[in-house]
């Protein structure tokens, strides 16, 4: 029973993180129908850049996080400006060939920048040091994690159902033409949405960086199982998103005690494929109906 | 420019004196190459050859049938898989360990391709980025099979005259096939079969209302492109000698993905082209190894944004300027 607990708390500490991923993969294909194959390469360069900032340069944690999230925020617009906006014309397959290139430039500049060993991310917070409640175990690092992921799941929906741009990125999600009819910018909105997901992002990897070390590819796994929360939760909703997250951490955690560590990634992905086939719209997502 | 008239002269590939001659030209290089070339370009011109038929079966899919796979590493990685068991567990001969070795990956292609059915656009690449990474990580976890992290010895192929070393032998088989199968796509693209892709790639409803067949056409054209990965892993098995799952990881699906996009989408030779580039390229930088995955990176961002129909696509333009200059 004291094994179920753990699992279950564990799996729900990496499923916030899961769904913090799938937050910002939602959040660009809600609104552009693009498929972002570069939000984990995105994430990753945040984790660098706060690294740089807090390790070699010594500055302190917040400020570190705070110019990490904003320069990650910056290369996700500017990469909207530059290459999404000529290539707006582009069919799907378009769309995702460019997020793959970006894919490939961010991880690539990444290995070259910032070479490809593994580096340590010092966090103010203990993994071996917590809190015992009834013989679970709950570590500082992660109940910090978990809250930090909570706070800005909760910021976001706040973001986007109670500000008025918030208002302005679903009536652009909606109906593009109707949107810039009534006036809205819909090309600041894109890329504010762009910019959103980047810090998003670049959040997720400074919160991932603790556990998983930094490397150029750390984000692949994370940005994979994000991938799948946002699948099984429903593409186009962002609680199903959060959602997703904890049903994937928990069934990985659970799947991982009982059955088999080794599998424990394989499982996410027949995760998938049984909810593309069952209910490709996912748990929460709206049915989609096409017009011929 | 040339009229043509009766339904036959339409059905050559290969049309006028000037045409033959390249192809013959073509075709004697191909024959000659390990004869007047340096040794150390022989092992890429085999890996082109493998690319190429991967390359050529992903574009059945993806160019014809408008399927994205970001997963025909697993189907490669089955085939490896596949033609190496067979000869070294049951000591199946090449000829029939590799068709059954695509045969065997042709099986999954239809068992990705009825799920298949259910989904379009961004959903279809999310389950086939799946099924990859699935059989990357079966292949890394599953040590009976696949001998683990430690890979699995490839057993040589025993074929054809004394006088020429194992990788001159390779690369016979590997362009034979590669010519055989490219010749093949080239045929199916114009076939009814072919026609009948296309049109559910352009609309599938359209397609179905006139008749076209979508569970079947759909899983055909799974089956066909990871028929084609399955040979080209069987070969790609015979070129490493050493098999692990590393070399059929995400990033190799992305790669032949490129490949294709880089080429030219839909076209036969833009697929040989692409990977032919692709293999190539990072040979030519290999003093710039670190940025090679910018370099791709950029490259096919800069495909996309100017010249969508990639370099074939762009080789045709320019074909086409020069018949009719001066107008």
């Amino acid at each position: 029973m004291v094994d179920l607990a753990q699992f279950v708390v564990g799996g729900l500490a990496t499923g916030t993180l899961y769904g913090l991923v799938a937050l910002g993969i939602v959040l660009l294909y809600r609104s552009s129908r693009v498929l972002n194959f570069a939000h984990g390469d995105l994430a990753a360069l945040g984790a660098f850049i706060a690294f740089t900032m807090l390790v070699q340069l010594g500055w302190p944690f917040l400020t570190s996080v705070a110019v990490s999230l904003g320069a990650t925020a910056a290369a996700g617009a500017l990469f909207y400006f530059v290459v999404l906006r000529p290539v707006k014309e582009a069919t799907l397959l378009g769309r995702i060939v460019v997020t793959l290139g970006l894919a490939l430039v961010l991880s690539g500049a990444i290995t070259l920048l910032w070479g490809a060993d593994t580096k340590v991310f010092p966090f103010p917070l203990s993994e071996l040091r917590g809190y015992r409640l009834g013989g679970v175990f709950v570590s500082h690092l992660r109940l910090g994690l978990s809250a930090a992921g909570l706070a800005l799941m909760g910021a976001l929906y706040l973001l986007v159902q109670r500000t008025r741009v918030g208002l302005a990125m679903r009536a652009v999600s909606q109906d593009l033409v109707a949107a810039q009819a009534l006036g809205i910018p819909a090309r600041r909105i894109f890329a504010l949405t762009w910019g959103l997901a980047g810090a998003l992002g670049a959040a997720a990897g400074i919160l991932t960086a603790p556990v998983t070390l930094l490397t150029p590819f750390m984000m692949l796994d994370p940005f994979l199982k994000g991938f799948a929360a946002a699948v099984l939760g429903g593409m186009d909703s962002m609680p199903g998103a959060v959602l997703g997250g904890w049903l994937l951490g928990m069934a990985e955690s659970l799947f991982a005690g009982y059955v088999s560590v080794k599998f424990k990634t394989t499982l996410a992905f027949v995760i998938i494929i049984l909810m593309l086939m069952v209910r490709p719209e996912g748990l929460l997502g709206r049915e989609f109906h096409r017009r011929v | 420019m040339e009229l043509r008239q009766r339904y036959e002269e339409d059905l050559f590939l290969v049309r006028g004196a000037a045409a033959w001659l390249a192809t013959a030209a073509l075709l004697a290089a191909l024959a000659f190459f390990p004869f007047y070339t340096p040794r150390y370009l022989l092992f890429p011109a085999i890996l082109v050859a493998i690319n190429a038929v991967v390359a050529v079966g992903l574009n059945v899919l993806t160019g014809l049938t408008g399927q994205i796979s970001l997963g025909h590493a697993g189907f490669v990685g089955i085939g490896a898989y596949a033609a190496t068991l067979l000869a070294a567990r049951l000591g199946a001969p090449w000829w029939l360990a590799w068709p059954a070795a695509g045969l065997i990956a042709a099986g999954f292609g239809v068992l990705i391709g009825v799920p298949a059915l259910r989904l379009t656009g961004p959903y279809l690449t999310i389950a086939t980025l799946g099924f990859g990474i699935a059989v990357h990580q079966v292949l890394t976890n599953w040590e009976a099979l696949s001998g683990g992290r430690m890979g699995l010895e490839v057993p040589r192929v025993t074929f054809g005259p004394a006088a020429l070393t194992s990788d001159q032998r390779l690369y016979y088989l590997a362009v034979a096939i590669a010519a055989v199968l490219t010749w093949a796509a080239a045929n199916l693209a114009r076939s009814h079969v072919g026609r009948a892709f296309v049109a559910l790639r352009d609309s599938d409803i359209a397609a179905e209302v006139m008749g076209v067949n979508l569970t079947r056409y759909k899983v055909l054209a799974f089956a066909i492109s990871a028929f084609y990965a399955g040979i080209g892993g069987a070969l790609f098995a015979q070129a490493l000698r050493h098999l692990e799952p590393q070399s059929f990881d995400l990033i190799q699906s992305i790669y032949y993905f490129s490949m294709i996009v880089l080429g030219g989408l839909g076209t036969v030779p833009g697929a040989v082209l692409g990977a032919a580039v692709l293999t190539v390229l990072p040979g030519f930088l290999s003093g710039f190894r670190q940025w090679l995955p910018i370099i791709f990176g950029v490259a096919i961002i800069l495909i996309m944004v100017v010249e969508p129909r990639g370099l074939y696509g762009r080789w045709q333009r320019i074909r086409r300027y020069f018949k009719t200059w001066p107008l």
